[in-house]
């Protein structure tokens, strides 16, 4: 039985299969960056699926926690990949 | 006693914030922050030699919701041997870096990584161990870019896209375990895991994503660039302590909390990648054209050596011979650090005062930089694995527990990887030697060449001589 609690989990897992699938194909590197980005939201997405404890209970807040702190790390990640691509494309218009 | 573990986090991230707020006394401050905390790293030692494991659990919260570091015989040999390599670099890094603006960007990253590193040794849960990944990754790339040539920048962004990849693969790994058996806690998941599909995948994931980042062979492709482009002070650290941090997890997931689940075909893989890190990477340190990639494909063989202990550890009975080759491995991974570390520095020196590191045109670099030379033979012979190095105790037991699984087919990955190293290693130290009469005193620039030579001199004499309290200390884990 296909309930609404599976439908997010295995959404999460091809997220991350996609975002996986880019990341190794592609040779981009904000395309790759990207791809890492969206590989995230699939594994951000399978743990909210899991912190859910049915209708009526609270749902796991460490889950929860855990998402939260993973956005906070990608974003900083991002911005580092960002910052290098920016000076790497600068230094190649000089040369 | 116990805040040791607090402050060997607290207090380099503190001053990493100082050299950012404070940039003229930063030199100060890092060198009385690596004094520190290499104390604070020897006391813990002894702490844990002494008392067993150390357990702080941060702000008092309990496991589950809060943080709790936790210091094992393992972790603190590990932490020991990270302030040495560290403390070492930081002295001949505020000279290598004199008046460079570099220097005002190269301090705050430098605690910052200190930090990261110390923190995930003492980790004691699946998702700080996440966390703290990646700001080893993070402070890693951010420092391995500081060349700022095209070179170095390209070899940082492959090293930040393989490194995010391999913690997303992590994360994946610990999502799963958190769904399968409701905790993050490494201590609690020792006891709960049981073979099955949801700890072969998430092991599995877990694995795949930090060899990536150990740069096991075929996955090494993005060591040598990296290594070899960044400052000789970054090169040290990255070879010596960054990957070993990710070596160190996968020993933990492998020999400790998955060690039921682990069969001896699944153990067979990190075996017979590693024998193939042994000869391709030996293979090209011996035809490498300059020293820098020499070195930095030396490391993907020795990380190679590390692995082959797994297929023999997986099959050896718990009792002394298994103890005996736990310790030769952690034997190993030290004093490759140390020598390893040594040998960038060395290879700094020489860079830097011949504005290049081509091996061909080393001649007469033994007259001219006499100490460092000798610092550069020194880690060759712990690179080899001749007594009294540590790595030849290492080896010693590798072979050792070859015999005593009867798996004879590592033995001759060994011995050709010995030979190789031993010719790479004279390959270099031949080419250094020229016609020109030796100078009066064989150290001529001190902060640079004696960091380099005491890294050396401690992986090649002082571990070979005093390296019994390894194993002892190996005794106490979680």
């Amino acid at each position: 039985m296909l309930t609404a609690h599976w439908l997010y989990g295995l959404s999460g897992c091809l997220i991350m299969t996609f975002g996986l699938r880019a990341v190794l194909l592609n040779d981009s590197l904000l395309q790759r960056i990207i791809a890492l980005n969206v590989m995230g939201t699939g594994v951000f997405m399978i743990l909210i699926t899991i912190a859910y404890r049915g209708p009526d209970a609270a749902p796991d807040p460490i889950p929860h926690a855990l998402v939260l702190t993973g956005i906070v790390v990608a974003v900083s990640a991002t911005a580092l990949a960002l910052t290098l691509i920016r000076r790497l494309t600068e230094e190649q218009d000089n040369d | 006693m116990i805040d040791t573990l607090i402050w060997l986090v607290a207090l380099p991230l503190a001053s990493a914030l100082a050299t950012q707020l404070l940039p003229r006394y930063a030199t100060a401050i890092v060198i009385s922050t690596a004094i520190a905390t290499s104390i604070n790293a020897a006391a813990l030692l002894y702490a844990v030699a002494t008392h067993g494991v150390m357990l702080y659990q941060i702000g008092g919260w309990t496991a589950g919701l809060g943080i709790a570091l936790r210091a094992d015989g393992l972790s603190a040999l590990l932490l020991m041997m990270a302030a040495i390599v560290l403390l070492a670099s930081s002295i001949y890094a505020s000279a290598y870096f004199n008046d460079n603006p570099l220097r005002r960007r190269f301090w705050p990253l430098w605690l910052l990584l200190w930090c990261s590193l110390n923190a995930l040794l003492l980790s004691g849960d699946l998702f700080n161990l996440y966390v703290t990944l990646e700001l080893l990754g993070l402070s890693a790339v951010a420092l391995a870019s500081l060349g700022g040539k095209t070179a170095a920048l390209q070899a940082a962004l492959r090293y930040l896209l393989v490194g995010l990849l391999g913690s997303m693969l992590f994360l994946a790994g610990v999502t799963l375990i958190y769904a399968g058996y409701g905790t993050l806690d490494l201590a609690t998941l020792s006891r709960v895991v049981a073979a099955g599909p949801i700890a072969w995948s998430a092991l599995a994931l877990m694995t795949v994503g930090l060899l990536l980042k150990t740069a096991l062979f075929p996955l090494h492709f993005w060591l040598p660039p990296a290594h070899g482009s960044a400052p000789a002070p970054v090169s040290a650290v990255l070879s010596a302590l960054v990957v070993k941090a990710t070596f160190y997890l996968v020993m933990r997931l492998w020999l400790d909390i998955f060690s039921e689940v682990v069969t001896p075909q699944a153990a067979s893989i990190p075996g017979v990648l590693g024998a193939a890190a042994v000869l391709w990477g030996s293979w090209q340190a011996l035809r490498a054209e300059r020293l820098k990639l020499l070195a930095a494909y030396s490391t993907v063989a020795q990380l190679g050596y590390l692995f082959l202990f797994f297929p023999l550890l997986q099959a050896l009975p718990a009792g002394a011979a298994r103890d005996a080759a736990m310790g030769g491995l952690v034997i190993l991974a030290l004093t490759h650090g140390l020598a390893k570390s040594g040998l960038f520095l060395a290879i700094g020196i020489i860079q830097q005062r011949s504005g290049h590191d081509t091996i061909r045109d080393l001649d007469g670099t033994a007259q001219r930089l006499p100490a460092t030379t000798f610092a550069i033979a020194l880690s060759g012979i712990a690179l080899i694995g001749l007594p009294p190095s540590g790595a030849f105790l290492g080896k010693w037991h590798l072979l050792a527990a070859a015999f005593s699984a009867g798996q004879w087919l590592w033995v001759v990955v060994i011995m050709i990887g010995t030979l190789l190293a031993a010719a790479y290693t004279f390959r270099v130290l031949g080419h250094a030697f020229g016609q020109q009469p030796y100078p009066r005193h064989p150290v001529t620039i001190a902060a640079e060449e004696w960091p380099a030579l005491i890294l050396s001199a401690f992986a090649t004499i002082g571990l070979g001589l005093a390296g019994a309290p390894v194993w002892q200390l190996l005794k106490v884990s979680l």
